[in-house]
């Protein structure tokens, strides 16, 4: 569906890589230094028959911007004209307006498909810094925008993007009383938003699945509160498992294979998987306490889960068989909804104290944690794919409703996405194929 | 004769959590008193609702569907055990009935959580009918967690409305 080739050095620079090492360019950002001033990158509308170059640029611009790591410069303080996108630029006219990095591109349509190509340029090493071209059908034109910015983001930054990807998310409408709920799935700018489901049941958490166009949520339909599987492309639904009560809090495990949860029996809450190939369920944890929101580490062998078996609700880290498990939160006030990051080095929580509600991180053995935002309520963190940003759920004191928001690591570029209705529980997909 | 004092106390605290119920006993009692009489021990007496006896109305208003937990709490208290006696009482007459017990939380806890605490709240609210008498193969329970509130405002009077568990008749309802 999306064919990729990488741009060699424009006619005039010699002898330069499309894969240039870092560390021969000037233009980088270490996004490991805290808070970040914003690189000055200036993103030419691409040449075009019509305003589908400029579409295209608008939307990298505002991934760039989003990501708080990048300052685009305004259009009209550019002094050069790119007409011809495979000459170098006049690296002098962008450098007196203080654009460290320049990207031009050309996009057309060539016999049904959509061809985009663009480049990246270091303005004062006066280098090609990458160069890629790609195939599409036309309707992905926001796609290759994302892909572009993503190829830009890591090639600055040496880290992976993730501004390919999608969230999974409930759409809620009406008044606070009488709330209907949709799982909506849309772009991660908020573009493309559309309902998954359509009835009036009661649907929370949605969850993708890393390796398929799938995701696990939590339905009361038929009044029976279960765990499903829903199929993206198929619209097919399943419940997940047999299990004699409710079933809630589903996650998948890192290879899609499994799906943790909790289930309900009386008036305990305990841990267990189920195998989506085989169909066998294993019990993980056995306590009378409240033991949920499980989370896998990213290589598998690992759970954070949040349970109340010490009295308030904790954090506990288990193996994967359920051995071992160990608290690892010990600040004032509870935690839970435990996430591990995609990294594997952080797990990011809700933590309610002082009649707040934050979202934070932590190392996975319970240290260094660090708030990264907090007010009346604010919930249900996930990680976008390369674990550099969070979005949650944001809910104001009083009649309103939900609204999202990311903030990145360091807690300072904090962003509402745009969405139609109010909006909870956000799940981040992976980078899309 | 005590019995009766200790249901119609309960009921006013129960009363005195919903704002709508609430407003009917204000309406009543100054009924009573315009009237010189004393305060009715229920609606029924005043001959201002009809409800049939043994109707899902009679429940309602009659007896009362719901009980309230104070916070992170699943104990039933003195004012919701009462209710719940009343319940029984009511359900052993018109043993016709199946409930679900509904458990529901207040908005200050995280979602997965108050799924688990709302069914807690069910569970211990079908142990005490049980304990009264109620066979338990006629009580389902359910929890709705903090997605169905009643009372939407953002501070402690609304919230000590939300910890509830409700009994209703039939199947799961709302």
């Amino acid at each position: 569906m999306l064919r990729r080739t990488f741009l060699h050095t424009a006619a005039g620079l010699t002898g330069v890589a499309a894969t240039v090492s870092p560390a021969w360019a000037l233009v980088e950002i270490n996004i490991n230094k805290g808070n970040v001033e914003p690189l000055p990158i200036a993103v030419t509308d691409f040449i075009a028959g019509g305003d589908l170059g400029q579409r295209i640029t608008d939307v990298i611009a505002a991934d760039l911007k989003r990501s708080g790591l990048f300052a685009p410069v305004n259009k009209q303080a550019f002094i050069e004209k790119i007409s011809n996108p495979d000459q170098p630029p006049r690296f002098e006219d962008w450098k007196v307006i203080n654009a460290q990095a320049l990207v031009t591109g050309r996009v057309a349509q060539e016999g049904g498909r959509l061809r985009a190509e663009f480049r990246l340029w270091d303005t004062f090493a006066g280098q090609q810094m990458t160069g890629q071209q790609f195939y599409t059908q036309p309707e992905n034109w926001r796609r290759v925008a994302h892909i572009i910015a993503d190829a830009i983001y890591e090639r600055i930054t040496g880290e992976k993007g993730y501004f390919d990807t999608r969230i999974v998310y409930v759409a809620e409408s009406g008044p606070k009383n009488a709330r209907k709920r949709q799982l909506a799935i849309m772009d991660q700018d908020g573009a493309n938003a559309r309902a998954l489901t359509n009835s009036n049941e009661l649907v929370l958490t949605p969850r993708f699945s890393p390796s398929r166009q799938e995701i696990t949520y939590m339905s009361f339909e038929g009044q029976q509160p279960r765990v499903y599987l829903l199929q993206l492309e198929t619209g097919q639904r399943e419940v997940v498992g047999n299990f004699p009560g409710m079933t809630f809090a589903p996650r998948f495990s890192p290879d899609g294979q499994r799906v943790i949860m909790s289930l309900q029996q009386e008036g305990n809450a305990n841990i267990y998987t189920m195998d989506l190939r085989s169909r066998t369920t294993t019990r993980l944890t056995s306590t009378a306490a409240i033991d949920t929101a499980p989370s896998y580490s990213p290589d598998g062998n690992r759970i954070v889960f949040e349970s109340d078996r010490g009295g308030r609700q904790q954090l506990y880290v288990m193996n994967a068989d359920g051995s071992g498990q160990t608290r690892i939160s010990f600040g004032d006030g509870s935690y839970s909804t435990p996430v591990w990051s995609p990294r594997g080095d952080l797990i990011a929580f809700t933590k309610q104290s002082g009649g707040k509600f934050s979202i934070g991180v932590m190392k996975t053995d319970g240290s260094g944690e660090r708030i990264l935002t907090s007010g009346f309520h604010n919930e249900g963190p996930t990680w976008a794919p390369n674990g550099r940003v969070l979005m949650f759920f944001r809910q104001p004191a009083g009649s309103g409703g939900p609204q999202l928001f990311s903030i990145d690591l360091t807690g300072y570029n904090e962003q509402q996405i745009q969405t139609a209705s109010y909006a909870s529980d956000p799940a981040w997909s992976p980078l899309l194929e | 004769m005590s019995r009766t004092e200790i249901s119609a106390a309960g009921r006013m605290q129960t009363f005195a959590r919903n704002p709508a119920m609430l407003a009917l006993f204000m309406g009543l009692a100054l009924a009573g008193c315009a009237n010189k009489k004393n305060l009715p021990n229920s609606a029924g007496e005043l001959g201002l609702n009809n409800a049939t006896p043994g109707s899902t109305q009679d429940f309602t208003v009659n007896v009362g569907d719901r009980i309230f937990f104070d916070t992170d709490s699943t104990s039933i208290r003195a004012d919701a055990a009462a209710t719940l006696d009343k319940q029984a009482q009511w359900l052993q007459r018109y043993s016709n009935y199946a409930i679900t017990v509904e458990g529901h939380a207040d908005e200050r806890g995280t979602r997965e959580y108050n799924l688990a605490l709302g069914a807690r709240r069910a569970t211990s609210t079908k142990q005490y009918l049980v304990s009264r008498g109620v066979p338990a193969n006629r009580i389902r329970t359910i929890s709705y967690g903090k997605e169905k509130p009643v009372a939407v405002c953002d501070d402690i009077s609304c919230w000590s409305q939300n910890r509830r568990a409700v009994t209703v008749l039939g199947g799961a309802g709302m």
